[in-house]
């Protein structure tokens, strides 16, 4: 029940999408009509044509020819008219699929971090892609057969009844037949192709990581049994897979026998009233192509409501994406910063990644404009999720982060994260070309300026080495780019859009030391004036920092200068001779 | 696309069985028409009651037969395109897990995990439609045809010119339709490939406040998919209409000339209304093949596209498989990635002993990484020799060789699962113990803080810190107690103090593994016995600290960068 309730309301979302292009569903319906009419009086004619000519020497050839002729007529307009409506039909299908997409795109945009780092991205992938394809295959099948198919069962009963009402009625005793049929195999199907698409959905996950992380597993020799995990699944999909083909393939042939009862009875029927004369045998021949035409709209309604069924099912999958709940939405009257001083104040900041297990608590510091501070601590202290709640890809369950006197959650992510230049120990880049990536953050960016950023960044050299230069295409150097050289590029990023104030998590941990020596320099004079947030395990880079938060446990234990730090012998000093020991 | 037929095999009997059992229906349906028209000119004519009751009777029972053989034929179709689907995932799963690093680089993940995918997927429901329809509709069409010319030779001449005008109409569409959808994938892929990056890189991509333009450049790209699909869509729906339109001429030709025919005394009545129906079926059944052969070469496509994949040259898989006992020598190794214009490594030669602590230190880019890849051959050499216990890696096997060496990749990939799960990575069958000794030696207690073994760990362990995931990688690859240890930069995202109660723990272990550190850092290798200075892919410097301090200059520049100069100088 609950299920059926879901099921509606996707459909209600459906339409919703459909409604924008109401004219064109209206267009199109009226051109099924006119279509289906057109088609529907051909048979007709065609048995009249056949009662001219009723056997040697008895042939109306002037008759037979009229009806001929009104029957290539007919012919021309229904075909016209199909054309146009399968390219109106086209039009919603292609033109929803595409809004649901970018629907679908703009919420991800719009999705918190918690939610995006939880659930799997293949499966996300999986949803904007291949669900939103077999759900507009469904409603472009529904829209071209689904009306006309009603319409067809409507116009042949119509006709027959008009003819002669006792064969009419054996087709209408019989049709019910048709109908449990169809419900009856949609109604078993819907469920098996929710289980394959969830053992799909599996197997694309595990697949993904697999493939994704391939290198490790054949580093440590776990090829076998990263094999056998995938046989699981696959043989998990090919049960539901095999159901679920199985049992939609009934469709075709139990609507086609359904359509035999039909056509027999109609020719049982209508013989035996053409013995006792009610009708010719040409309205016997149209009654017989109409017994015809008349299930098949039923086969295809059947099929067409299989594939509803899946392209509904593929839907809700969609709309789940769609449904999970977005980050809470900037301020309506933001806080704006005109120009960013630097500085920072943590107030009783709280925060967990799971609810029981506190991360940091009641966290408070403050930041004069323009220091230069270093964040230090073992692994796992919550430096990075300090940075999280600055940038604010995370909000603190409790507590407040304010940036020269605002609060950073009365004002935009978009103001924040402008004043907030940031280079992330996982080098991530766009599969675009160099040039794109390092004016990420300035679009607008120059030549010369996006140049001399890679020079500052020590990275214009390997650059210009490059076959296409800053043309080149990221995904295109494959193993040819280390993870130092794109560490690299993500700080010509920072380089060139100079933000107000700097987070550096691990910027330079990929880089080797000589390297980072010089682009130290550069980080130097950046940093000069701007407030800077840096976590680093090169002590010797944080040396000059103005103050050092030493975290242990989500909690700063200590904070001083590396003098001050070091005199106290506490855990910052600890971790300093640590680098010396043996 | 005909080699993936080998995972057919097993499913022959399926594969012969639905297609007959298809024919078997369509042949019952061919009859139809004959029967109805015996109807017409015995039944109706003579007004012989028992004879249309006997007529009708065998209609019902021709589709109670055919209902059979066609439930039986769609069971065999779909458990052997099932079955042949899920054959060739293993096979492609199995292959690329067979692939080494050159090929991996050389094709990407994401084009694997499309053919694992869409693509197997295509190929399912295309051989699924082949055993049901390929041999059906050209039977139905053909029969069609002949059951015409049994009735009437002339009139059946109308058929014999349709046919052909009808093949040339659908495959024309076809043909031309055909490169139309193929920019539609294109595009498609192009979609997807944004939506893919915007989720890995969605932290970047925000701090840089990249939504508003990456959106634009999402909503451009599925506005072109949409015209593209329009554009396809534009040709492909003259099908119908125009072979509706066709057919209908085709009836109009028939009635005209069985009208002459019937007025000379050649045709009935009946014989002219089963001719009709003849006509009727055979448009039916051509688009259903037009949609068959659609299908097929969409299938065709994607089947070739997996045997692209299946055609990578795999790492032989034979060798002799050793008990390693931990001495590495190298003589005179370089190495080239596929498609690079200089070498990688040139020229490397040195030997490490069973339990010593070999440094490899140098600048970004410098090659590495590339010399430990050699040394569980997972990169092969392309000049000199690799020496595992004085045996020439070339003879061994590759996969056994990585069971047995403790490796900790740069990037500290988990998987989904648990701690457990993923510590037996190292050691498949390791007990609770061994698994609590590894996380003590790798300093990862902090999971006993979480649940212990049992803590989930999410896809590429998303819910741990970066030092965590690498102590994790770090206790997955010494829960195995290998003899030769690999850390691969694995401390570049840990503090000093946990770097140095690490590597005193590896030196605690008994036997103490031959240790390859791989480092930035000149403290995690100024202990080591054997310190390798690697600039652009060439050995600048080999030796123990104090005497790369004395000797090598590019040693010396790290050194001091990180402990000052006046330690450097006093050394």
């Amino acid at each position: 029940m609950a299920d059926k309730q879901k099921k509606s309301a996707v459909i209600v979302q459906i339409l919703r999408y459909i409604r924008t292009y109401w004219a064109l569903v209206c267009l199109s319906l009226l051109l099924a009509v006119v279509s289906v009419v057109s088609s529907l009086a051909i048979p007709v004619l065609v048995g009249y044509a056949i009662d001219y000519m009723i056997e040697a020497g008895k042939v109306d050839f002037e008759m037979v020819g009229l009806f001929l002729i009104i029957s290539l007529i007919c012919t021309g307009i229904s075909a016209f008219a199909h054309w146009l409506m399968s390219q109106m039909n086209n039009r919603i299908t292609y033109r929803v699929s595409r809004d649901i997409r970018n629907a679908a795109f703009r919420h991800v945009q719009k999705l918190p971090l918690s939610y995006l780092d939880r659930f799997s991205q293949g499966d996300i992938v999986s949803r904007v892609i291949v669900d939103v394809d077999t759900f507009a295959d469904g409603l472009l099948v529904g829209f071209t057969q689904l009306f006309s198919g009603i319409m067809t069962i409507l116009g042949t009963l119509l006709f027959m009844l008009f003819t002669n009402w006792q064969i009419a009625l054996v087709v209408v005793l019989v049709t019910p037949l048709s109908l449990l049929v169809a419900k009856f195999i949609a109604q078993r199907t819907y469920d098996m192709f929710k289980a394959q698409t969830a053992a799909r959905g599996r197997q694309t996950a595990l697949i993904d990581e697999t493939v994704g992380g391939i290198k490790v597993v054949q580093a440590f020799g776990h090829e076998d049994a990263s094999l056998e995990a995938f046989n699981l699944s696959n043989e998990e999909l090919k049960k539901t897979s095999m159901r679920a083909t199985f049992f939609s393939s009934l469709t075709n042939p139990a609507t086609r026998f359904v359509n035999a009862l039909v056509y027999a009875g109609v020719a049982f029927a209508g013989a035996l009233v053409a013995i006792n004369g009610g009708i010719t045998v040409g309205n016997l021949t149209s009654f017989l192509n109409y017994a015809n035409q008349y299930t098949k709209p039923f086969n295809e309604i059947s099929g067409v409501v299989t594939e509803l069924q899946n392209a509904v099912a593929c839907a809700g999958r969609v709309f789940e994406l769609l449904d999970a709940p977005e980050m809470t939405p900037d301020p309506k009257n933001p806080a704006s910063l005109q120009t960013v001083q630097g500085r920072v104040e943590i107030r009783n900041l709280s925060f967990s990644y799971t609810k029981n297990k506190p991360l940091l608590a009641d966290m408070n510091l403050s930041v004069s404009a323009g220091q230069k501070i270093a964040i230090v601590g073992p692994t796992g202290c919550g430096k990075t999720t300090l940075i999280n709640l600055l940038m604010r890809f995370y909000d603190p369950d409790q507590g407040r982060i304010y940036i020269d006197g605002v609060d950073t959650q009365e004002m935009t992510r978009e103001d924040l994260r402008k004043s907030v230049g940031m280079v992330l120990q996982d080098t991530w880049l766009k599969n675009a070309t160099i040039r794109e990536n390092i004016a990420m953050g300035r679009p607008d960016a120059s030549e010369e300026e996006i140049v001399e950023a890679a020079k500052k960044a020590k990275i214009h050299s390997f650059i210009k080495r490059l076959p296409q230069g800053y043309d080149t295409v990221i995904g295109e150097l494959g193993g040819d780019i280390s993870q130092g050289q794109k560490q690299l590029l993500c700080i010509a990023r920072l380089m060139l859009c100079l933000p107000p104030m700097l987070i550096l998590d691990e910027a330079t941990s990929s880089i080797d030391t000589r390297t980072e020596m010089q682009v130290q320099r550069a980080f130097d004079e950046l940093m000069q004036g701007r407030t800077s947030f840096i976590v680093a395990h090169r002590l010797s880079t944080i040396q000059e920092a103005d103050c050092i938060w030493v975290m242990e446990n989500g909690n700063v234990v200590e904070q001083g200068r590396h003098e001050q730090l070091l005199a106290k012998k506490g855990l910052y000093a600890k971790l300093y001779e640590s680098q010396f020991a043996h | 696309m005909r080699k993936l037929l080998k995972y057919m095999k097993g499913y022959g009997k399926e594969c012969t069985l639905g297609p007959l059992f298809k024919l078997l229906e369509a042949s019952f349906e061919l009859l139809i028409p004959l029967v109805v028209a015996g109807i017409v000119d015995i039944g109706i004519e003579a007004g012989d009651r028992g004879y249309i009751v006997k007529m009708c009777l065998l209609m019902v029972l021709l589709g109670i037969v055919g209902l059979i053989s066609a439930v039986i034929a769609q069971y065999f179709a779909a458990k052997a395109a099932v079955g042949f689907a899920a054959r060739l995932c293993h096979a492609v799963m199995a292959h690329i897990l067979r692939l080494d690093y050159t090929q991996l680089d050389k094709v990407g993940t994401a084009t694997l995990i499309t053919r694992m995918t869409s693509d197997v997927n295509q190929v399912q429901n295309g051989v699924n439609l082949t055993l049901r329809l390929l041999l059906r509709s050209p039977f139905v069409v053909f029969g069609a045809m002949i059951m015409a010319f049994t009735i009437d030779v002339k009139s059946a001449l109308v058929f014999a010119a349709l046919i052909p005008v009808l093949c040339v109409v659908v495959f024309g569409i076809m043909l031309i339709t055909m490169p139309a959808y193929r920019r539609v994938q294109q595009k498609l892929d192009g979609v997807t490939a944004s939506t893919r990056e915007n989720l890995t890189g969605v932290r970047v991509l925000r701090a840089f406040r990249m939504e508003k333009k990456e959106t634009e450049q999402f909503l451009e790209k599925t506005a072109d998919l949409a015209s593209e699909q329009l554009r396809a869509g534009t040709i492909s729906n003259f099908m119908n209409p125009l072979t509706f339109a066709i057919v209908n001429i085709a009836i109009v030709v028939l009635m005209q000339v069985g009208a002459v025919r019937v007025e000379s005394g050649i045709l009935t009545q009946g014989m002219v209304i089963a001719l009709y129906n003849y006509m009727s079926q055979i448009l039916v059944e051509l688009i259903k093949m037009a949609n068959l052969i659609l299908n097929m070469t969409k299938a065709t496509a994607c089947g070739n596209r997996i045997q692209a994949v299946l055609e990578l040259p795999a790492k032989k898989t034979a060798g002799y498989a050793p008990e390693l006992g931990g001495k590495v020598e190298f003589q005179n190794v370089s190495a080239t990635y596929a498609g690079a214009s200089e070498p990688a490594l040139a020229g490397i030669s040195f030997t490490a002993y069973p339990g010593q602590t070999v440094g490899i230190i140098g600048g970004t880019g410098c090659g590495k990484t590339t010399l430990v890849n050699l040394i569980c051959g997972l990169y092969e050499a392309s000049e000199g020799k690799v020496l595992l216990d004085d045996r020439d890696i070339k003879f061994l096997d590759q996969k056994a060789i990585c069971q047995k060496i403790g490796i900790v990749p740069q990037s500290a990939l988990l998987f989904a699962g648990t701690v457990r799960d993923n510590l037996r990575w190292g050691k498949e069958d390791a007990t609770d113990e061994e698994m609590r000794e590894a996380l003590r030696l790798a300093q990862a207690q902090f999971v006993e803080e979480k649940e212990g073994l049992d803590t989930k760990v999410e896809q590429g362990g998303r819910n741990f810190s970066g030092g965590q995931k690498q102590r994790l990688a770090i206790a997955r690859a010494l829960v195995r107690k290998p003899n030769i240890l690999i850390l691969d930069d694995s401390a570049s995202a840990l503090d000093y103090a946990t770097d140095a109660a690490l590597r005193h723990c590896i030196r605690s272990m008994n036997p103490m593994p031959t240790t390859f550190i791989v480092s930035q850092r000149a403290a995690s290798v100024r202990h080591a016995d054997l310190i390798l200075v690697l600039e652009d892919g060439q050995l600048v410097g080999k030796g123990t600290s104090e005497e790369l301090l004395r000797s090598c200059p590019v040693y010396r520049e790290i050194y001091s960068t990180q402990f000052g100069q006046e330690v450097a100088q006093n050394g």
